[in-house]
């Protein structure tokens, strides 16, 4: 499936390694681990560094998203607006760290520096959705209304983003 | 030249030299933990940090080159204080359980502590918590006590060029390892062990098997034999304070005695074994159309190498098992029948300089039914362990004589500890096996000493023989490019995984010096001088042992037993 976008790099060309890891993150959503090898192999560049790269940066995932991605804003107007406790909450009742993606593969947690949303902190995204000035109580809600979401209600709605 | 100040001593340093090699020029000493001396500086660590007069802030004297009128102060107040906190620090995020660890008083985090007078927990904070991976046969990785200088990841990268490990993840959470923290035994390792002589502390260590060498000592329904590698000789007397390149081998034995083992044999016995199988096996090839070049097969890094990465070229590679393999093979056929030993008795331990050795002992191939031809392999530094715990005091043994059969060698299989030396022992074998006449002058200067490729050609008859030697696994790519595309013009070809042969091998006591493998290598070559036979063919214990058990070198019967088997173990890696 991804072997046509080597065709524009060079072999053994080191520096195309993170440029390949953005398109093979491109088309999957995360960097499979034989995604990786190929990149290894075509870069020459030993597998333990092709992994090395792939963790350091955090744009790079290597399991898939869930189907909702929630972040979480830990800047400092949502730290001070006990950000920690709607990370734990969140933690708690979807029984993951963050980072880490449900097994039902509903939900994906992530953990953001700032989001840029300080003035309605403490403040989490879901997928494209806002949801500021929550407290830990609100969660449960939040969590029920995507648990019930159809997959075909979703299409519909980035559909209509894309347009 | 430069002129600069170091500490108000005036120094001359050559340019492009580094503040830290002008310092220790004139006997000044700098600490360093991520510096390793012929590798590009990383300055990673800061413990090497200077103040040099006009700039702002302290400089990595590793990596920072000397220039005219340059004022340096390796010991201020502000340096000390610096190097004070980066020592506090890493001690914080460490175990401490030093007095229950393998390189207790012989580790750099540990000595720097003492030297930096730390006597207090000044950072008290989260420590960092990962398992140690236990997966392959030779190693143990603890993370737990790693403290991210780099030396390990920069020689698997830079000088072996294997790549197995890497620093992953970052901050708080980084850690060096391996492909999705897979382990060792489903990485690229090839258990080499160069990681673990560079290790400052005990993150890296071999998987030791003292234990289970023990109980088998004090069972006595074992009959307990032990043989010794020729690189461990050369070495061993370090780790009890004796002069750098003593030959401890008459101490060694009495100690392996006096530590219970029934018989202490020789692997030169069994290295003088490999030359005529593998001369008669190079030979043949050489006749018959064989696949050439022929490659050594006594490293077994280099055949976990080949089977991992170049399965294409596993036909070049020798089917001779490596000597210890060999001698353990003998032991339980011809020396069991001979001395009426149920062979299912008998327990091999073999002492070798190598981690690789432990993974190669357990393949399933090298056994004969259910019974493994080398039953445990004990590395140089683990013995020495064992002697200490059993209250042998090294120093003050008396010398005795290998037992035999089995313990006869010649000069040309000490030599084996060091690169090059397979290839000279060959070749002194195979001039007479194709010429029947001897070979006057028995050194071969060009394939000796450290470089990473080491060629030459050598007349034997009528005939030009085109050797090549590698020296480390790092520098066999383009040797084994020229073989898959056809265009390499050597018939053999040795191959070390270690720079410098066995001599340096992972299993040796722990070092940080060039200088001494060479002094190591000067030992085996001064055995081979003041042997009485030079030449393998020569070991009348090898001629007996083929009179009456295995007929002629590569023999049907010796197929069976001293020869072995490749596999293709890319797919693995691949799912």
């Amino acid at each position: 499936m991804h072997n046509q976008i080597f065709e524009n790099y060079h072999l053994k060309d080191r520096s195309s390694l993170i440029p390949l890891l953005q398109e093979i993150q491109s088309i999957y959503g995360y960097l499979p681990e034989n995604a990786l090898r190929d990149i290894s192999d075509f870069v020459h560049v030993p597998l333990s560094r092709v992994y090395g790269v792939a963790t350091f940066y955090n744009q790079f995932r290597l399991t898939p998203l869930g189907e909702n991605v929630i972040r979480v804003c830990r800047g400092t107007a949502c730290h001070v607006k006990n950000s920690a406790n709607i990370l734990y909450a969140l933690e708690t009742e979807l029984g993951i760290k963050a980072g880490q993606t449900t097994r039902d593969k509903k939900f994906t947690l992530e953990v953001v520096n700032c989001i840029g949303a300080c003035s309605i902190a403490p403040v989490i995204l879901v997928n494209e959705d806002y949801h500021g000035r929550i407290s830990v109580k609100d969660i449960p809600k939040i969590l029920k209304k995507y648990q019930t979401a159809k997959k075909t209600e979703k299409v519909e709605k980035s559909e209509e983003v894309s347009q | 030249m430069v002129q600069l100040t170091i500490n108000g001593i005036k120094v001359n340093a050559e340019e492009g030299m580094t503040i830290l090699d002008a310092a220790k020029s004139v006997g000044i000493s700098i600490p360093t933990l991520c510096h390793l001396k012929n590798l590009d500086p990383t300055g990673a660590c800061r413990i090497c940090a200077v103040e040099v007069e006009g700039f702002r802030g302290l400089t990595p004297s590793c990596a920072y080159p000397v220039a005219e009128g340059m004022v340096v102060e390796t010991d201020s107040p502000r340096v000390r204080r610096a190097r004070k906190t980066i020592v506090e620090l890493l001690v914080e995020n460490h175990p401490q359980d030093c007095l229950i660890c393998v390189r207790n008083k012989n580790c750099e985090l540990q000595d720097l502590s003492e030297r930096y007078g730390i006597r207090e927990h000044r950072y008290i904070g989260e420590t960092k918590c990962h398992a140690i991976d236990i997966s392959s046969a030779s190693m143990e990785r603890d993370p737990a006590k790693c403290i991210l200088c780099g030396r390990c990841v920069r020689v698997c990268h830079e000088v072996q060029k294997v790549g197995a490990i890497d620093f992953t993840n970052r901050g708080f959470t980084s850690i060096v390892t391996t492909p999705y923290n897979k382990g060792l035994n489903i990485s690229d390792c090839i258990l080499c062990g160069q990681c673990i002589l560079v290790c400052p502390t005990a993150a890296l260590r071999e998987k030791s098997t003292i234990k289970e060498v023990a109980s088998a000592i004090y069972d006595r329904k074992k009959y307990c034999i032990a043989q010794i590698a020729p690189a461990v000789r050369a070495s061993l007397g370090e780790e009890f304070n004796m002069p750098l390149g003593t030959d401890v081998t008459g101490l060694l034995v009495t100690g392996l005695r006096r530590l219970g083992f029934n018989k202490v044999f020789d692997t030169n016995f069994a290295a003088d074994l490999t030359i005529l199988e593998e001369a008669t096996e190079l030979i043949h090839r050489i006749q018959n159309g064989g696949s050439l070049p022929m490659f050594t097969s006594c490293c077994p890094g280099w055949v976990k190498y080949v089977e991992m990465n170049r399965p294409e070229v596993l036909t070049h590679v020798s089917t001779c098992k490596s000597p210890h393999e060999m001698e353990g093979a003998v032991l339980k056929s011809y020396y069991a029948k001979k001395m009426g030993i149920n062979p299912e008795d008998i327990y091999v331990v073999s002492i070798m300089p190598c981690t690789v050795k432990k993974y190669e002992s357990d393949r399933p191939e090298l056994s004969h039914a259910t019974m493994p031809d080398v039953d445990a392999v004990l590395t140089t530094r683990e013995l020495v362990r064992f002697f200490k715990i059993a209250g042998i005091d090294f120093n003050d043994l008396p010398d005795s004589e290998f037992d035999n059969p089995l313990g006869e060698s010649t000069g040309a299989a000490a030599i084996f500890g060091t690169s090059g030396g397979v290839m000279e022992a060959a070749l002194r074998t195979a001039y007479f096996k194709l010429t029947g006449k001897e070979l006057e002058h028995l050194e071969f200067e060009e394939i000796r000493g450290m470089a990473g490729v080491k060629e030459a050609t050598v007349k034997i008859g009528d005939m030009n023989v085109s050797i090549a030697v590698v020296n480390g696994i790092g520098n066999v790519g383009q040797i084994l490019d020229q073989v898959q595309n056809g265009t390499s013009k050597h018939h053999f070809i040795e191959v070390m995984a270690c720079p410098g042969g066995c001599i340096n091998g992972g299993g040796q006591p722990i070092h940080q010096k060039p200088e001494k493998v060479a002094k190591r290598i000067k030992v085996l070559y001064k055995i081979d001088e003041n042997a009485k036979t030079r030449r393998s063919h020569e070991n009348e214990s090898v001629k007996t042992l083929y009179k009456e058990f295995f007929g002629e070198p590569n023999s049907h019967k010796a197929h069976e037993i001293l020869h072995t088997e490749y596999f293709d173990k890319k797919k693995i890696l691949r799912n």
